[in-house]
């Protein structure tokens, strides 16, 4: 412990720290902007500058570090002043746009500038005048409102390692974007979105989808058909100013059907078929018929990844689709034929935490009898707006249930949304098909949380299976890496794009006034959501869901039959350009 | 694509295998980059990707250094290199009124290469031949006491 003062008034704190970190145990927030816990400190803005007595000028409290005696002014009336001046610097070349922006309410410029106290622009900078990349299928690109605080860069290549972003140029003129210029579609963007949650302005955001919708759902002639992600429950009443923790499934289906859906279904039914299908392809490869570990396949990020990063793996990557995608090929055959509709007239509509499942439904292989599966995408945050916007009372409807036949779940299927997830309810099932008898102890502690990777063993019929669990691409290299040099190390792992799994996706709300882009916190409150509703569920194994197994006799047969095959399971192939990941890195 | 047997590439590999034996391979990225623009004139996408395959380096970080610094072509340089000298005894003597014909020739503008890839257009600072202004360079050889016409002479005798 060392001595300092902050604004005159001693304190004992730990050395080895940042000012920053510092104050902030100590209740002093410093006004900050390009700092990001998780992320390497880049210290670009200057934002979080105080005085240091003795220091000639004044300095970055996120990069600089506490030392015994050190007197530190926090509030003078001259670094709010300088301060202020900084971010007036950033806003002078600064789109005036902020009533016609998507981040409009919680953007952290706007947040920052109004604690600054900026009622007036002093400074007239010139603007920047670059164009949109509207190329991907999932983040626009918006040069023009980066404030190059560099938060995208890092979390590109230090928290998923895909490296996508980088600056180019220099001086006012730097930008950042993918190698070479080349549009967002032709990079190596996984479009998993994180550059998305880390923005402070709506330099990225998710690509738009709402007006379209809101125009389709008053169309007549359509039979209108929606499925909602576990997460979505899990963070939407976040965008509603809830504290985060409170799921909304039952209001969030009645919303949809007051927005227009004639039918609304859960993502968690056919993470319940995942888990059939899933389930029953690692005991076939457990049992010499295909390669080890399997791997999940649930996430797209981590499939475009795969494709671009890892093709040499892509035999031990399960061929089952992602529920979204398994959902919307049963809602355009199953279920069309259920109600005796032309599946041409159904909108399939999904509601995800995700904006790389944008990217996923536009793939090819994903069509069904020549139709794209799952026609419309629209994150939690989309859905959010619709609802504000269409004036629906999301917090005091009356909630409904989901329609049947593929709105049922099991617990298992709620699990889905959180890190290991997957696996927990994979080996829910797996156990008891293999040896017929139920498992009895179902909450695996090994798996769950928020380590990047989690290793865990069990017995089935006196065998041992080994499994592993990696969220966030970062994590997901380590142990791609491993499997590379040792194959036999696992037998099944789970691998989610984003941090914390679907529940840190790219397309969740915005964090609020006093929280931070995927702060831990919230991510947890977020899981304990989910658990809270598997352990309210009667039926907690994917195998016991009444109507997944309805859905077996009546259509599909059995696990993996020909049918399944069709419209359940898919492939993958390696994709251009390559991507790279430096050995610097990947050793961290 | 680069071809497998080209010689440059062959070059440049060496070279980047010698960078690799040394103590932080990912700080030699520049002079990896002096090389392939040594080799080829300019820095193609394609000997960037070459690079960043073999220095496991992601592109988006080439890319980053190579926009940085000014040094670097990123399109290919023309035949000839014609520089202007914009010093103050050039300008003086009317060095603009060269600049503006060979720009109105050429149809190009500084950094600019023509569509013939005859010429590439480049501003200099004094050329050291203050008496001989206005001057320009073209590839290592001065002309001077220049009108425009006498400029675009010069020009019209390097597309033979």
């Amino acid at each position: 412990m060392i001595s300092i003062f902050i604004n005159d008034k001693p304190y004992k704190v730990e050395a080895g720290q940042t000012i920053m970190q510092a104050a902030d145990k100590l209740g002093f927030h410093i006004p900050r902007l390009c700092y990001h816990p998780k992320l390497s400190i880049e210290g670009a803005c200057r934002v979080c500058i105080v005085e240091v007595v003795g220091m000639r000028n004044y300095v970055a409290s996120c990069a600089y570090p506490v030392s015994e005696g050190m007197k530190i002014y926090t509030n003078t009336e001259e670094i709010r002043r300088a301060r202020r001046d900084i971010v007036e610097l950033i806003l002078d070349n600064h789109p005036e746009d902020c009533h016609t922006c998507e981040r409009d309410g919680n953007c952290e410029l706007q947040r920052l500038a109004f604690a600054m106290g900026i009622r007036k622009r002093h400074f007239e900078g010139e603007k920047k005048h670059y164009e949109k990349d509207l190329s991907s299928a999932s983040v626009i690109r918006d040069p023009d409102k980066c404030i190059l605080c560099g938060r995208c860069v890092r979390i590109c290549s230090e928290i998923q390692k895909v490296n996508a972003l980088g600056y180019a140029h220099r001086g006012f003129k730097t930008v950042v974007m993918p190698a070479y210029n080349m549009p967002f579609k032709d990079s190596v963007c996984t479009t998993c979105g994180q550059c998305i949650n880390v923005c402070p302005t709506a330099s990225f955001i998710e690509k738009n989808f709402t007006q379209e919708l809101f125009q389709k759902l008053g169309d007549k002639s359509l039979i209108k058909v929606a499925q909602i992600a576990p997460s979505v429950r899990a963070a939407i009443g976040e965008a509603f100013a809830l504290e985060p923790g409170r799921q909304l499934e039952k209001e969030l289906t009645a919303a949809l059907r007051k927005l227009g859906f004639d039918y609304v279904f859960d993502t968690q039914f056919s993470a319940d078929l995942t888990i059939m299908e899933e389930a029953s392809e690692f005991l076939e490869r457990f049992q010499g018929k295909g390669k080890l570990p399997m791997i999940t396949s649930c996430s797209s990020a981590w499939m475009k990844c795969l494709e671009q990063f890892y093709p040499d793996l892509i035999g031990n990557v399960s061929t089952c689709k992602s529920p979204m995608s398994m959902a919307s090929a049963l809602i355009k055959s199953y279920f069309a034929k259920k109600i005796n509709a032309d599946p041409k007239k159904i909108l399939s509509v999904a509601c995800m935490c995700c904006t790389a499942k944008k990217y996923e439904a536009l793939r090819p292989e994903l069509m069904v009898d020549g139709m794209q599966a799952t026609d419309i995408v629209v994150t939690t945050r989309e859905l959010a707006w619709m609802i504000k916007s269409a004036g629906i009372d999301l917090l005091h409807i009356k909630g409904e249930d989901f329609d049947h036949p593929l709105g049922y779940s099991s617990g298992a299927g709620t699990i889905f949304g959180v890190t290991g997830g997957v696996m927990e309810a994979a080996i829910r099932t797996a156990y008891e098909l293999y040896t017929g008898e139920t498992l009895l102890d179902i909450e695996i502690q090994d798996i769950r949380g928020f380590k990047g990777i989690k290793e865990g063993k069990l017995v089935i019929d006196g065998k041992e299976i080994r499994v592993a669990v990696a969220h966030g691409l970062g994590n997901a290299n380590e142990i791609l890496n491993t499997i590379r040099k040792d194959p036999q190390r696992y037998h099944f792992v789970e691998i989610m794009g984003c941090p914390g799994g679907c529940i840190g996706g790219g397309g969740q709300p915005y964090a609020g006034s006093n929280s931070l882009p995927l702060d831990e916190e919230c991510l947890k409150k977020r899981a304990e959501a989910l658990y809270g509703l598997d352990r309210n569920k009667t039926i907690r194994r994917s195998h016991e869901n009444p109507d997944v197994q309805r859905l077996y006799k009546e259509f599909l047969g059995r696990p993996l039959s020909a049918m399944s095959h069709k419209l359940l399971h898919t492939h993958y192939s390696p994709k251009y350009p390559p991507g790279i990941i430096p050995a610097e890195l990947s050793a961290k | 694509m680069i071809a497998e047997d080209d010689e440059k590439i062959t070059e440049l590999k060496t070279f980047m295998r010698e960078a690799k034996t040394k103590e932080h391979p990912d700080s030699q990225l520049i002079s990896i980059l002096h090389k392939a623009q040594e080799l080829y004139g300019y820095l193609s996408q394609d000997a960037m990707t070459e690079v960043a395959k073999e220095m496991n380096i992601p592109t988006a970080h080439i890319w980053g250094v190579a926009t940085f610094y000014h040094y670097f072509n990123l399109k290919p340089k023309g035949k000839h290199s014609i520089s202007v000298c914009l010093g103050t005894a050039c300008y003086v003597k009317g060095a603009e009124e060269i600049l503006n014909a060979i720009r109105g020739e050429l149809k190009i503008d500084f950094g600019q290469t023509s569509t013939d890839n005859l010429f590439t257009l480049q501003e200099a600072r004094c050329l050291g031949a203050c008496g001989l202004a206005p001057v320009i360079m073209i590839d290592d050889k001065i002309y001077g006491s220049l009108t425009p016409k006498k400029a675009l002479e010069i020009i019209k005798s390097y597309k033979k």
